[in-house]
């Protein structure tokens, strides 16, 4: 074949198997960010059960059954062949999302809402599960030789391309609609789910136009496929030795600083930082624009200097700048570091508002606005909330809208801390800043993902690769990266206590820093750099 | 290297058990700690962390064996060296 046309056959087969890759990331993320009001929507006001609920569904479920669906899907690819195995893994994915969007709340259907939804959430697990591992074997397997980490890199992309595009299209619908109307149950939060059939309905089409790969073709050819992939992945020694050193010398490390340096810090930005929903998104979006060529770039150097170092250097420079970089965040968002910059003549303190609880009319709240305005542009917007409790004797019948209403003999009890919930808009040289620092945690996450497929795949044979491939993968990124957020959070809440009860905001990182280290050592000391240019046997 | 590949293994075969008794300790901490609105979701959490981090500790144990048999002396490089 002329090098044109081999070079668009492999752009064909690239652009194929990242679209649908990309579309299934998207369909795994806009559930993730959207979990605060599909908590709502999904599950009962009671606080203990929904937590409950809201945990296995929403944290857990997803990140779990990646590694078995890896399992599932593996073994099948390895048996039936690539192609058809994830165009299955594209339907599944697209049909659970798109139902997804379809659950009526919990309000509507009661009980049967949360169940429908943990179901859908283990399927589109499971079928991530299947995707990763065949997209990357299959486009490698067509990758001329000397090229596997460049074209493979283009996959790489597809994971934090397919965040950007959750991001936007949820940034982009919420703004068109405002809060309440986004937030509704049939509001406009379902309209990523939905999209997402439309997207995989493309993606499938293309699909269906993609051959085989040629060396599993080959190998059914000579009739040299695997009978029993899962035995031969897992109860061969040989091969099992070598799961266990990718999964422990490369790709647990590689998960954790994926998850930090972009859901991680997301969510840092927002919750702890305080930084107000629509620009912690944005800056998000800048950041990943800005870094994503850096997968190609590294998988293409790492073609040129071996895979290894590439990617125990962004281990190594995550681990070491981890906390300074979230401790920067925190002195950039500060509201005691801009004490001079206050600008008294825009900053608003409104009146105190009244408000009756909906189910429980002698539960009153008290509301008021702070907004502070500072001279570089930056506007916090505080609100405090008082809770009260009024007295038995009270009359219901006796409409409470203002404080002038209320008299001191009614009041049974007031809250002892009021609640404050607080929105910062940064200013333009302080969102840059956190623009940068994401945009150097991302940068991390290109040097330690871009390579990786091509590593993984040069680690086994072709005809138990996509099972042997696929299971280190999600576990280090299913799970240990994807119990980042969720552990990293669970972390900061021990280091509470009545001394500190907001806790070290930092502790969490502990749990990323602790597991790359480890991974770097053992990739350091067990690994090799050698490129394996013949992936054909 | 080799050496070091061979008393590092050790340390993974040590390390993983460590690291399962803690999250044990942990968990029982936490359990007991946490008050009765809260205690059926602590014990989720805890239970579905212990789940997912025992089998990769085994895992762990295993590769920290492997490592202390000089099996990681070499790295195969062709698939007959696995078959």
């Amino acid at each position: 074949m002329s090098q044109a046309k081999s070079q668009n056959s492999i752009a064909f087969v690239i652009g194929a198997s990242s679209m649908g890759t990309l579309i299934e990331w998207y369909d795994f993320y806009i559930f993730g960010m959207l979990a605060t009001i599909i908590s709502k929507q999904f599950f009962p006001a009671d606080a203990g059960t929904a937590a409950l609920l809201s945990t296995l569904a929403i944290f857990a479920a997803g990140f779990i059954v990646r590694p078995f669906g890896a399992l599932v899907f593996g073994r099948l690819g390895d048996l039936i062949g690539r192609k058809h195995t994830f165009l299955l893994t594209l339907v599944i994915m697209g049909g659970s999302t798109f139902a997804i969007g379809l659950v009526p709340g919990y309000a509507t259907i009661g009980w049967a809402a949360p169940i429908l939804v943990l179901i859908l959430r283990l399927l589109q697990g499971l079928a991530l599960g299947g995707e990763y591992g065949g997209a990357a074997t299959y486009v490698a397997e067509h990758a001329p030789v000397g090229q596997r980490g460049f074209w493979t890199s283009w996959i790489q992309t597809t994971a934090t391309l397919g965040l950007f595009l959750a991001l936007g299209v949820i940034i982009f619908i919420r703004s068109e609609q405002g809060v309440e109307k986004f937030s509704a149950e049939w509001g406009g939060w379902r309209y990523p789910f939905w999209i997402s059939l439309l997207l995989v309905g493309v993606s499938v089409l293309i699909r269906m136009r993609m051959s085989e790969s040629p060396m599993f073709s080959k190998l059914k050819t000579e009739g040299k496929i695997s009978t029993n992939p899962l035995k031969e992945s897992f109860g061969n020694k040989a091969n099992f030795k070598m799961v266990l050193l990718a999964l422990f010398g490369a790709v647990m490390g590689q998960g954790v600083v994926w998850y930090t340096g972009q859901f991680y810090a997301q969510s840092f930005i927002e919750t702890v930082c305080k930084v107000e929903f629509i620009q912690s998104r944005d800056l998000m979006l800048w950041a990943i624009l800005m870094a994503t060529p850096g997968f190609v770039l590294f998988g293409w150097l790492s073609d040129k200097v071996g895979r290894k170092w590439i990617m125990l250097l962004g281990m190594l420079l995550a681990i070491l700048t981890y906390r300074p970089i979230y401790k920067q965040f925190l002195v950039i968002t500060s509201a005691h570091n801009r004490i001079e910059k206050i600008d008294l003549a825009n900053t608003k303190i409104s009146e105190k508002i009244v408000v009756v609880d909906k189910k429980d009319n002698t539960k009153i709240y008290v509301v008021q606005h702070f907004d502070t305005a500072y001279t570089d542009g930056a506007v916090f917007k505080y609100t405090k909330t008082d809770t009260l409790h009024l007295s038995a004797t009270y009359d219901p019948t006796i409409k409470i809208d203002s404080l002038s209403a209320l008299s001191t003999t009614l009041i049974l009890t007031q809250s002892a801390k009021p609640n404050v919930v607080i929105e910062k808009t940064m200013d333009k040289s302080s969102y840059w800043s956190l623009i940068w620092l994401v945009f150097v945690q991302i940068l991390y996450v290109t040097m330690v993902y871009g390579p990786i497929a091509a590593f993984l795949v040069e680690m086994f044979p072709t005809k138990i690769r996509y099972t042997s491939m696929s299971l280190p993968y999600h576990i280090g990124n299913g799970v240990f990266g994807g119990l980042v957020p969720f552990l990293g959070t669970l972390i900061v809440e021990f280091t509470k206590n009545e001394a500190h009860p907001n806790g070290d905001p930092l502790a969490g990182l502990w749990y990323p820093i602790g597991v790359a280290s480890i991974c770097w050592v053992i990739g350091i000391v067990y690994l090799t750099n050698k490129i394996d240019k013949n992936v054909m046997d | 290297m080799n050496s070091i590949k061979k008393l590092l293994g050790y340390v993974w075969m040590l390390l993983a058990p460590a690291i399962i008794c803690f999250l044990v300790y942990e968990a029982l901490e936490k359990m007991g700690a946490a008050s009765a609105a809260q205690k059926a979701n602590v014990t989720l959490q805890w239970m579905i962390i212990l789940f997912i981090f025992t089998p990769i500790c085994i895992g762990f144990f295993i590769f920290g064996k492997y490592a202390s048999a000089n099996e990681y002396d070499h790295l195969p490089e062709s698939s007959s060296e696995i078959e």
